[in-house]
Order: structure tokens, then sequence, then C-alpha cells
């Protein structure tokens, strides 16, 4: 194990993933360029050649096409795009090609796609640049939807999707890409479809999505010293989502939070509410509640734009609410910021 | 001869599959939307006469033909327009899915321009992997109004790849004819724009298509890049089924009766003697005879899936 950086990570597990498979390319706007994808892709071209590291014309779906095309002759395509927001023009690819192939023909021709999207919360980036979506490519059966919340994650995440013979979206958040955690060394895989619990807690269930993972952590921590035990859920895979690990935590504490940073309606947090309902209404001691954001595109402005977001603060109300207990004090976001300038 | 008589079997083979299936699609037993290819044969008859097993053909929704003529198993066709479990697509895909790895048809797609990239990216894995094969992306004159035509034309022009754009120009868009849609119909002429060679040839005149082709051909395995091929041609029956669209109205019959006259299999049937052809309309009589009763009395596919987030 060593300390890395998110981004850090995502670089080490693209490079693990080509050193161990020729089969692995790596294709998008900026990869082989100086500043390398936020420095993800930075010397891929160097060490496997042009040819596995390429640069591609502004041409998001018929690229999507190209590398589905690649993999039926053998090829593992690795698709970054700087802002998932650019991924959306490549959905009739991805949703009505990639999602389809291996059942639309009866098993014979799997797609093993990575599609790599970053979120590009920060610096006023806005309504285009700052897109989750991670539900949106959850409802998509035949998709894989995978949003690592840690260093480790990222890399372990990253193989396997790489690894993975069927579609899978990778979403990673910039506003991580700066946090320091614990990295395996070499080549791993972290399982697509289990969740990780790294907090244990008996009052009350809070299940996390990506960077509002790291804010359950410090709500529950605040929470602790107000006298409530957390249990934190980090869902790591979105589709298909570890319903095991979520409802038996729910059923133990009998209360549920869902902190997911995308729009609520039809979403991540929906889905684990609605299967809760499902599955152990019995043991629910109170309605659940959902931490998500607001019914609006994401602004811009640095007036408007923090206030969008939810965070420690939110959790930590939204858990006194189910626990009906004393509000708390919490302060702003312990993540730190990307800075800009962009 | 052995040429023209050659791409004489084909079309007719094609032909008579075909013929059967709008015979047959009225008893409701082939539930899945059927695109006919009937007056279309000479353009996958002649560029598939170039090709080997090893190549590529990405087609669409209207695929019956290339299918075939890229050597697409078609007891596996007919049963999986039956819906059956023994269908290429194991009863999942339907008429407009149709895959044969072995063949090189490796999954057809029902979205206007899907199957274009594609193509793109096997011929992007070929020149990868050092192979001398080549990719053919079939579609049709709505296609190249699609955005991804170009990108694909642009990205395949840039890497030099061994692809063949073949633009089946059939005149109409399911009800749409060409002038609402296009500016100009000189297609091929867009080709130029992106750095393609392209030509213009009489799509029902299987001998033409097949030496443009061969140009093509040679040109993608010899490092030589993407050709883009424009070929004129007319589907005779309605966009989709097996009924005649001129009689609601949807077009000419004069216009019709212009390209009926063009038929492509008649043009070469001087290719085969009367005797030779007797027998070989014989024996696809049985094969499809064959791969029907097979199909009919093939099993049903199973479901295969889980329900999301079940315990």
């Amino acid at each position: 194990m060593s300390t890395m950086k998110f981004r850090e990570a995502v670089h080490s597990g693209t490079v693990e993933a080509m050193r161990k498979d020729a089969r692995v390319f790596v294709a998008g706007i900026g990869v082989p360029d100086k500043k390398g994808i936020f420095g993800t892709t930075l010397g891929l071209d160097a060490e496997f050649g042009a040819a596995r590291a390429f640069d591609i014309p502004l041409s998001e779906n018929a690229i999507a096409g190209i590398c589905v095309g690649s993999t039926f002759r053998g090829m593992r395509p690795l698709f970054v795009h700087q802002r998932i927001d650019f991924l959306m023009l490549t959905m009739d690819q991805l949703v009505n090609h990639a999602a389809k192939w291996r059942s639309m023909f009866g098993g014979v021709q799997p797609v093993p796609l990575v599609m790599r999207a970053i979120v590009g919360r920060g610096w006023g980036n806005g309504p285009q640049h700052t897109q989750s979506h991670h539900g949106t490519f959850a409802h998509i059966a035949g998709l894989k939807v995978v949003v690592p919340a840690t260093p480790f994650d990222a890399k372990g995440l990253l193989i396997a999707a790489i690894e993975d013979d069927d579609p899978v979206v990778y979403i990673d958040h910039r506003w991580l890409h700066e946090e320091e955690g614990e990295v395996g060394d070499g080549y791993y895989s972290v399982q697509i479809g289990r969740a990780a619990v790294p907090r244990r807690g008996s009052d009350v269930t809070i299940v996390a999505v990506g960077p509002l993972v790291a804010e359950s952590l410090r709500a529950a921590e605040t929470l602790a010293g107000q006298g409530i035990s957390s249990e934190v859920v980090d869902v790591r895979t979105i589709r298909p989502l570890d319903a095991e690990t979520i409802l038996a935590s729910v059923a133990r504490t009998g209360r549920l939070v869902v902190a997911d940073g995308d729009w609520k309606p039809c979403g991540v947090a929906s889905e684990v509410v609605a299967l809760a309902a499902e599955h152990v209404l019995d043991a629910l001691k109170a309605p659940p509640v959902r931490v998500s954001w607001p019914d609006s595109p994401v602004p811009s402005s640095q007036a408007i734009e923090e206030q969008f977001y939810p965070g420690a603060r939110n959790i930590h109300a939204a858990v006194l609410k189910v626990c009906e207990a004393r509000r708390g004090d919490l302060t702003a976001s312990s993540v730190k910021p990307f800075e800009g300038p962009f | 001869m052995t040429r023209e008589r050659d791409l004489y079997a084909t079309m007719l083979r094609m032909r008579m599959v075909e013929e059967t299936i709008a015979r047959v699609y009225p008893e409701r037993e082939i539930r899945s939307p059927t695109h006919l290819y009937i007056g279309q044969e000479a353009v996958a008859a002649g560029v598939c006469a170039n090709l080997t097993r090893d190549d590529v053909v990405a087609a669409n929704y209207r695929s019956h033909g290339w299918y075939l003529a890229k050597g697409g198993d078609l007891r596996a066709m007919m049963a999986e327009l039956y819906g059956r479990a023994t269908g290429c697509s194991g009863g999942w895909g339907g008429s407009m899915h149709l895959i044969d790895p072995a063949a090189g048809v490796l999954g057809t797609s029902a979205i206007v321009c899907g199957g274009i990239p594609h193509a793109v990216g096997t011929a992007l894995a070929d020149q990868m992997n050092g192979r001398t094969s080549v990719s053919v992306a079939a579609f049709g004159d709505g296609a190249v109004e699609e955005g991804g035509f170009h990108e694909s034309m642009n990205f395949a022009s840039l890497k030099k790849l061994p692809v063949i754009f073949v633009c089946e120009n059939n005149l109409w868009a399911a009800f749409s004819p060409i002038a609402d849609r296009q500016p100009h119909v000189e297609i091929h002429r867009r080709a130029e724009g992106y750095g393609v060679p392209a030509a213009l040839v009489d799509g029902n005149d299987a001998v033409a298509v097949q030496a443009a082709a061969a140009e093509a051909v040679a040109r993608a395995r010899s490092g030589g890049g993407p050709t883009f091929l424009e070929f004129r041609t007319y589907r005779w029956l309605e966009h989709c089924g097996p009924n005649d669209d001129t009689l609601a109205g949807l077009r000419e019959a004069d216009e019709l009766a212009t390209w009926r006259a063009r038929c492509p299999v008649e043009r070469l049937r001087g290719a085969m003697s009367a005797a030779d052809e007797a027998r070989l309309r014989e024996t696809i009589t049985a094969e499809i005879e064959d791969a029907i009763a097979r199909a009919r009395r093939a099993p049903w596919p199973q479901p295969t899936w889980a329900e999301a987030g079940a315990r």
C-alpha cells in the first residue's frame, strides 16, 4: 500500500490495466496532451505507443461506435470524457448499441467497453459541466455503473471495469481528485456490485454515493458526539446495486438516510428507498430521508453554487430528523474544493 | 461467365429466401419487423463477392441479403425470424438483428447509421493488430443525414482505415423521398470533403458493383485507406413488411415499374443455362423449406433475466 491522490490512483489503474492486457487502449479528447486529463492519462502514449493512447476528433458518438466495433475484434477500449456532459453525446452508441449488444445477439457478442467520465464540480462550471448522471445510466439495462469514493476504489474499480465483459460507465468526480488515501500496489480489482461499509453503527444507516461518502463520514463523527451511532454504506457500484448489504444494514438500524449528489426524481436515492420499502418495511422506525440535489440545473455563480450542493450539514440534519434528535452544529464541507482557475 | 454465374446464384438465393418470407409473413408466425431487400440484391452480392469470411460487414435492419451474401447460416436466420432459441441471436434480436461471427457478420443495428462506426471500429482494431481484413459499412441514403456518418468518414480518412462505406441509395427513407431530405442527390461527392475516394455505380448491375468493390477492397487491403461507394438502386416492397406500398399511395407505381424493369436478378439470367437454373432453384427451395421446418419445431427461448434489486 502507498498513499496516493485520487487522480494518481486513476492513472495507476489505467497503467496497470494497459501493462497487463495489450488489448486495452485509451481514447479521448486530450488523452496525450500535456495536461493528460487532470494527470490521469499522462505518459500513456510514451509507455504504450500512440496507437494505444490517442487523441480523437470531437466526434463522441462515432468514436463510441468505433470503440464498440473494436470490441468485436477483441479490443478492450477505455474511452475518457473530460466532462460527463460530453458523454451524453454518445447516448446512441452507449444506450442503443453497447448496452444492447450482448443480449440482443443471444450472448454471442459482449461489448467490454469502459466509458470513463469526469464530473466537473467547482469554479462555477455550471449546468453543462457538472452533471452527475449516474442515476441516468443506472436506469439502462445492459450497463454497469460505478462511482468510486476513495483512491483505493478509484484504482480497483477502474481495473474491474476494464476486466468486465459488459459496458461499464465509470464516473469520477474532480471534486475528489486531490483527496489522498491508501492505494494498493500493482494490479488489483475491486469487485463490481459490492458496497463498502466504511463505518459501522447501530442507530441509522447512511447510504452514500461518491463525494457524499466523505460528507457522510464527517456527519457521522459529529453525530457520534451527540450519542447517535451511524453506519455509512458507500455503494461504490450504482448498477448492479448491492441491495444485500444495504438492506441488511437498514434491517439492523431501522433508519435510513440516502445521500446522493444527483437529482431526486427516479434517482439512486429513490431506488434505495424503494428497495427498503419493498423488502424491510417492517424494520423501519421512521420514514427514510433523501439528501439530494435541488430540483434545478447546477448554477454557476459563486453566490449560489455552494448552496446548491448538499454536504455533511444536510446529512446531519437528515439523520437527526429520522432519529428525532437534536440538531447539531456542522460547518461547511471538509473536502478540499477545486480552486481553479479553469 | 463464372463470375456472372456466381453473382446470379447468390442473388437468386436471396430473392427466393425473401419471396418465401413475404409469402409466409401473413401467417403471423414471424412476429418481427421484417425489412425486405428485394430489388437491391446486386449490391450485397457484388460487394461480398470480393470478401473472405474473415472480412467484416456491418449492416442495418434490412440485412437478410448482406447476411446471406456474406455466408451467414440460413437455418439460424430463419429460426431468428421465427423467434426461436436456435436463432442466430437466440430469439433476442429478430429480423433486424442478425449475427454470424464465423461469417464476419458481427451484429446488425436497427438504428439508422448505428453500424457505420462499428465497421470503422473493426477496421481500427484490424489495423492495430496488423491484420489485412477489410470492413464494410452498409447503409442507406438516410444514414448519410446522420452525424455519425460524417464523424465516421472523418476518422476513417484520418487514420487511413481499411473500411469501405457502401451507400445503398434507394431514394427513399421509409416513406420520405430523398428530395425532401437532401439538397442534392450526388451523395458520393460528399466523400471528397473527407479526402475519401468515391464512385457512383449502378446498384442494379451486380458485375459493375463487384468491379467497383474490388478496387475498394484492394485499396483497403494494401493500406490505401477507405473508399466511399454510392450504389443507386430501389427497394421494391414497403419499408417494413411484405406489401407493395404503391397500392397504399406511399410511392408512385410508375417509379416502381421503372425499377422493376431493371431487376438485378433478371439482368444476369443469361449467365446460367435453364437446366442449371432449374436444378439450382430446386436446391434452394429445399434448403428454404428445411430451414423453415426446423425453425417451426425449434424450442422457444427462455427468460434469462433476474429482477433488478431482488434479494
